[in-house]
């Protein structure tokens, strides 16, 4: 047991122990918080695959911005007077069966396939110098078309929540 | 059995594999189990996270390039843009029907 | 510039003006000005860029063909053919470097002279649209290397006439026109097509070069050289149609019901001319029989419209006409083998008629406005009796329309004389060659009448004193923006723009550019070589300049004499030879010929159709339907009855209607029965026959009400019952659905394990 196999427990830990509390937590707002805990572990697991600018990304965008956004969403929908932070489920039995279901079959994928793994995988220092050459190069167009849809989102989504009364 | 405990001592690309496919379940649990639409959009992003260290892994142990960190991004970037334009739309949804429960709207105007 | 450069240009040229339509079509309602600024400069620059190609053409690569091509469709292996690739691609050579210039400034000045001609009409914006697309239509013609482009640039130009034409659709008579130049241009195209069918037939590529090469290595379409010829002549019918040739001609005076600079646009630069442009692209493909063809139509076109042109009195129509005529030469040019000649009339017509056409715009403009502010609705604007005097009033207008008219005449120092003193050439040494004289007779006789007809426009118009001397005080030059154009292409109908010695042609850059193709066809069946021809002109130069000179003078004498001195009159003559002037005046009764033949044929045979179709047709149906009917309804009354002979009757017709409808049937499809055959179908019609009876016998409607009525319940309750069984999961919740579509999930990963 060296000292990267036990962070990488750790990271797994978080990660899958708050992705529980996310999905089985009755009250939303502990759903929300537990969700930061889930990305942060996510963003070491990333840490551990070598992908630094990942990780450093994860953390700006799904951390800084999407929960951020999200709380909002619960906020601003969540009645404070009349108490309704708790959320209702349906279905639990049967989806219990499906997802357990499914997480059987994507894990005897997982286990039975024979995945090609290099024989020793290349050590690297930054990853951030060849993903930018990447973007700039191979994935130019992809890149700029990404652009184009977050500049709609953007325009879309202050569009479409704009509180607009009709007569 | 010391098969196994070889195998856990050695983290490897099965090790993320595996819990990315754990985290993949729960993303379809809550897509399927709850009504409050915000918790559907956090499952949505458990499962893109799941697909993110699937990319990030495979980049890591199988290729040996970057494209998949770049396909990471990608999502990223979708990912933001659809939090944002899924939150407008269920704001919206507040305004006008008073609820967030996926279940309880069912027409596209009022 | 390189070679890549200039195809470079050369895609930015013709995309440029699909640019404009595009923009125009979807938001000329939100540019200022409804977008005619921007689609004029963007011809403008389309212009500029056209010049810097046939500059760089001609400088740097003077005998070379740029090319440029790129696979479209890979068939594979196609069974019985083998590869099959169907390449697409543009061509620069000389003659599309110089065809490009002729329509981008044509175009250019067109876009330019309708801002002041169309302001304040409706579809202002939709006009410089159309217009755009007009020009993109053209400059694919003028830029393509294979057929296939040719065939969709060649109905592209036939749409975009179709709504210009038809721009002001409120008019009936502008949308007959229009319909009329679509379709007639239609009969011509379908000939096209199958000449360009036959040749694929056989080579199973489009590219000119692939087709050329090939028939020069020996391989003739489907192995003949009747079939060449053939091939010839179908493809020259696209040009029939679409350079209005004698007997497709009809369509060109009527489409003066477009707006007059789209007449000049059509008839200058874009949809005339694409005719003549098809037959110089093809012209070495071209059999000695095809080329006679050619020239004979060429000829019999000049000559036909000529004469009309004479006896209209719409300033428009006699421009028409003037065109088909000039086209007529053109092709004719082309025809007797003086290519160079033929194409170099299509170029400096395009200036002098563009021109003609904008400064009958400008006329009928100034006309159209002093009748307004006179509250005169009755006098026709465009009617050349109603004119007069106009010299004084709209200079610039008369003196540049003087210029044109000049030019259109043949007279030396402007760019028509060399053109048409090339082909007049050319007709003398065809004549030379094999002893056709007709030939020349007409065309020289064609250039008197030419003279004659312009003149009198010229004086009729702009000469004497207006007929309402009231009006004439109202009447006012056109703003700059028309008479900018005018200026222009008078100044381009000068011969210092084609060759530096006014008499002859042959010293320019224009006749060292575009060289007479080789002809690729075998020798037994090809006109007379170049040298041969070459020859031939030299003898005849000096005589057809005399005898054109002569003809044009006599012309413009008794214009004068006639219209101005008033020497002869004109009337007078007129009522001497009163069926032959109404024979004029009614355009050879060609519209009347083909609605007698082609239409009412049409509507004839229409009508047999229809009364087939219900009498014979349906007769077979409703007839089987009633006398089943009847049998049935027989059968059972009587049974019910007790009638049993009755009864029998009725079967026994049963049998022999079903045995007549079984050998009818039978009979009918196959020609040849043999007696075991014949045998055997008795058979089988009398157990058919036999079926029948019995089912008569046991009562049709049993049959019907357990049977045929049992199936269906039985498809019915099971649908139901499904139904009932699907509608349980059917929750209306989207979370169920993904619920199910995972469940699909799984079962694939089972599956596919």
């Amino acid at each position: 047991m060296d000292f990267t196999t036990i962070v990488f427990y750790l990271f797994a830990a978080i990660t899958l122990g708050s992705g529980a509390v996310v999905v089985f937590s009755r009250n939303i707002v502990h759903s929300a918080f537990s969700l930061l805990f889930a990305f942060f572990g996510v963003a070491g697991l990333y840490v551990l695959l070598l992908a630094d600018f990942l990780a450093v990304t994860q953390l700006l965008i799904y951390v800084g911005g999407i929960l951020v956004l999200l709380i909002f969403g619960v906020m601003l929908t969540s009645s404070v007077i009349d108490v309704q932070i708790k959320t209702g489920t349906v279905q639990v039995l049967p989806a219990l069966f499906i997802v357990g279901a499914l997480a059987a079959a994507l894990l005897t994928v997982f286990w039975s396939t024979e995945w090609k793994v290099l024989p020793d995988p290349p050590a690297v220092d930054t990853t951030a110098p060849q993903i930018g050459e990447l973007l700039l190069t191979t994935y130019l167009l992809p890149f700029e078309i990404a652009s184009v849809i977050l500049l709609v989102a953007l325009v879309g989504a202050a569009m479409i929540a704009r509180r607009e009364k009709q007569a | 059995m010391l098969d196994f405990i070889q195998w856990l001592q050695n983290p490897g690309l099965g090790h993320f594999l595996l819990i990315s496919a754990v985290l993949f379940s729960f993303g379809i649990f809550a897509i399927v189990t709850r009504r409050n639409a915000i918790m559907v959009l956090m499952g949505v992003e458990l499962i893109l996270n799941a697909a993110n260290i699937n990319f990030i892994a495979f980049s890591r142990y199988s290729s040996g390039s970057f494209d998949g960190q770049v396909i990471a991004i990608f999502v990223i970037i979708l990912a933001a843009a659809e939090a944002a334009i899924a939150l407008a739309i269920v704001l919206n949804i507040y305004q006008n029907f008073n609820t967030v429960n996926v279940d309880e709207f069912n027409q596209l105007r009022d | 510039m390189t070679q890549d450069t200039i195809l470079l240009l050369a895609v930015v040229v013709l995309l440029l003006p699909l640019l404009s339509f595009t923009l125009l079509i979807f938001f000329s309602k939100r540019i200022p000005r409804q977008g005619d600024w921007l689609a004029t400069s963007i011809l403008f620059v389309t212009l500029f860029l056209s010049i810097a190609i046939l500059w760089g053409k001609l400088l740097a690569y003077h005998s070379d063909v740029l090319q440029t091509t790129f696979t479209w469709v890979d068939f594979g292996h196609v069974p019985g053919i083998g590869p099959l690739k169907l390449d697409l691609g543009i061509m620069v050579d000389n003659l599309a470097a110089v065809m490009l210039v002729a329509v981008a400034i044509v175009s250019a000045l067109v876009h330019l002279f309708s801002i002041g001609y169309m302001r304040g009409d409706v579809r202002y914006g939709r006009y410089f649209a159309y217009l755009g697309i007009f020009s993109f239509s053209m400059l694919g013609i003028v830029l393509t290397n294979n057929f296939w482009l040719m065939y969709v640039f060649w109905e592209l130009v036939g749409l975009s006439s179709y709504l210009l034409i038809g721009h002001w659709f409120e008019k009936k008579s502008a949308s007959d026109a229009a319909k009329k130049a679509f379709i007639v241009n239609r009969i011509g195209d379908i000939g096209m097509f199958t000449g360009i069918m036959i040749l694929f037939a056989t080579f199973q590529t489009f590219s000119f070069d692939a087709i050329f090469g090939a028939i020069q290595g020996g391989t003739l379409p489907m192995g003949s050289e009747t079939w060449l010829t053939t091939a010839g002549i179908l493809i020259f019918c696209g040009a029939i149609g679409k350079s209005a040739q004698f007997p497709l001609h009809v369509w060109l005076p009527d489409a003066m019901e477009g707006p007059t600079p789209v007449s000049a646009l059509i008839h200058a630069a874009t949809m005339v001319a694409a005719g003549v442009y098809l037959i110089a692209r093809t012209f070495a493909m071209m059999t000695a029989e095809a080329l006679m063809v050619i020239t004979y139509v060429g000829a019999i076109t000049a000559f036909i419209s000529a004469t009309i042109a004479i006896a209209q009195n719409d300033i428009k129509k006699v421009l028409a006409y003037s065109t088909v005529s000039q086209l007529g030469y053109m092709v004719m040019g082309l025809g007797v083998g003086a290519f160079t000649a033929g194409f170099f009339h299509l170029t400096t017509h395009a200036m002098f008629k563009a021109g003609l056409f904008l400064g009958s715009g400008s006329v009928i403009h100034a006309m159209h406005h002093a009748l307004e502010r006179h509250g005169d609705h009755h006098t026709d604007p465009q009617d050349i009796r109603n004119m007069g005097g106009l010299r004084k009033k709209m200079p610039v207008t008369f003196w540049t329309f003087l210029m044109y008219t000049l030019a259109i005449s043949g007279i030396p120092l402007t760019s028509g004389f060399l053109s048409k003193d090339e082909i007049l050439a050319g007709s003398l040494a065809f004549h030379e060659l094999t002893g056709h004289s007709l030939i020349p007779i007409i065309g020289f006789f064609v250039a008197g009448l030419t003279a004659f007809y312009m003149f009198r426009l010229v004086i009729l118009v702009f000469l004497g004193d207006h007929k309402e001397s009231s009006r004439s005080e109202s009447i006012h030059e056109s703003p700059a923006t028309m008479t900018i154009p005018l200026v222009l292409f008078a100044i381009l109908s000068f011969f210092a723009f084609f060759s530096p010695n006014p008499f002859g042609a042959a010293d320019g850059w224009f006749f060292e550019a575009i060289q007479r193709p080789v002809s690729v066809v075998p020798a037994g069946v090809a006109a007379a070589g170049a040298e041969m021809f070459e020859e031939a002109l030299h003898h005849s130069h000096t005589t057809a300049m005399i005898l054109s000179l002569t003809m044009a003078g006599i012309g413009i004498l008794l214009a004068f004499a006639t219209y101005y001195w008033k020497k002869i009159n004109a009337d007078a003559i007129a009522g001497n030879v009163k069926p032959l002037h109404t024979f004029l005046v009614n355009k050879w009764y060609f519209d009347e010929l083909y609605d007698v033949t082609a239409v009412k044929g049409t509507l004839v045979v229409t009508k047999v159709f229809r009364w087939f179709d219900n009498t014979i047709i349906d007769g077979l149906v409703n007839g089987a339907a009633s006398w089943t009917r009847a049998i049935t309804l027989g059968t059972r009354k009587n049974w019910e009855e007790g009638n049993l002979s009755a009864v029998f009757y009725m079967g026994v017709a049963g049998v022999v209607s079903s045995y007549v409808a079984w050998l009818t049937g039978s009979s009918l499809w196959s020609a040849e029965t043999g007696v075991l055959q014949g045998a055997w179908y008795v058979v089988v019609g009398l157990g058919m026959g036999g079926l029948t009876f019995f089912l008569f016998y046991a009562g049709v409607g049993g049959f019907d009400n357990r049977i045929v009525d049992g199936v269906v319940n039985l498809v019915a309750y099971l649908a139901g019952f499904f139904g009932l069984l699907t509608r349980r999961i059917q929750t209306g919740k989207v979370q169920t659905y993904i619920a199910f579509v995972l469940l699909g999930v799984m079962i694939f990963f089972l599956w596919f394990q």
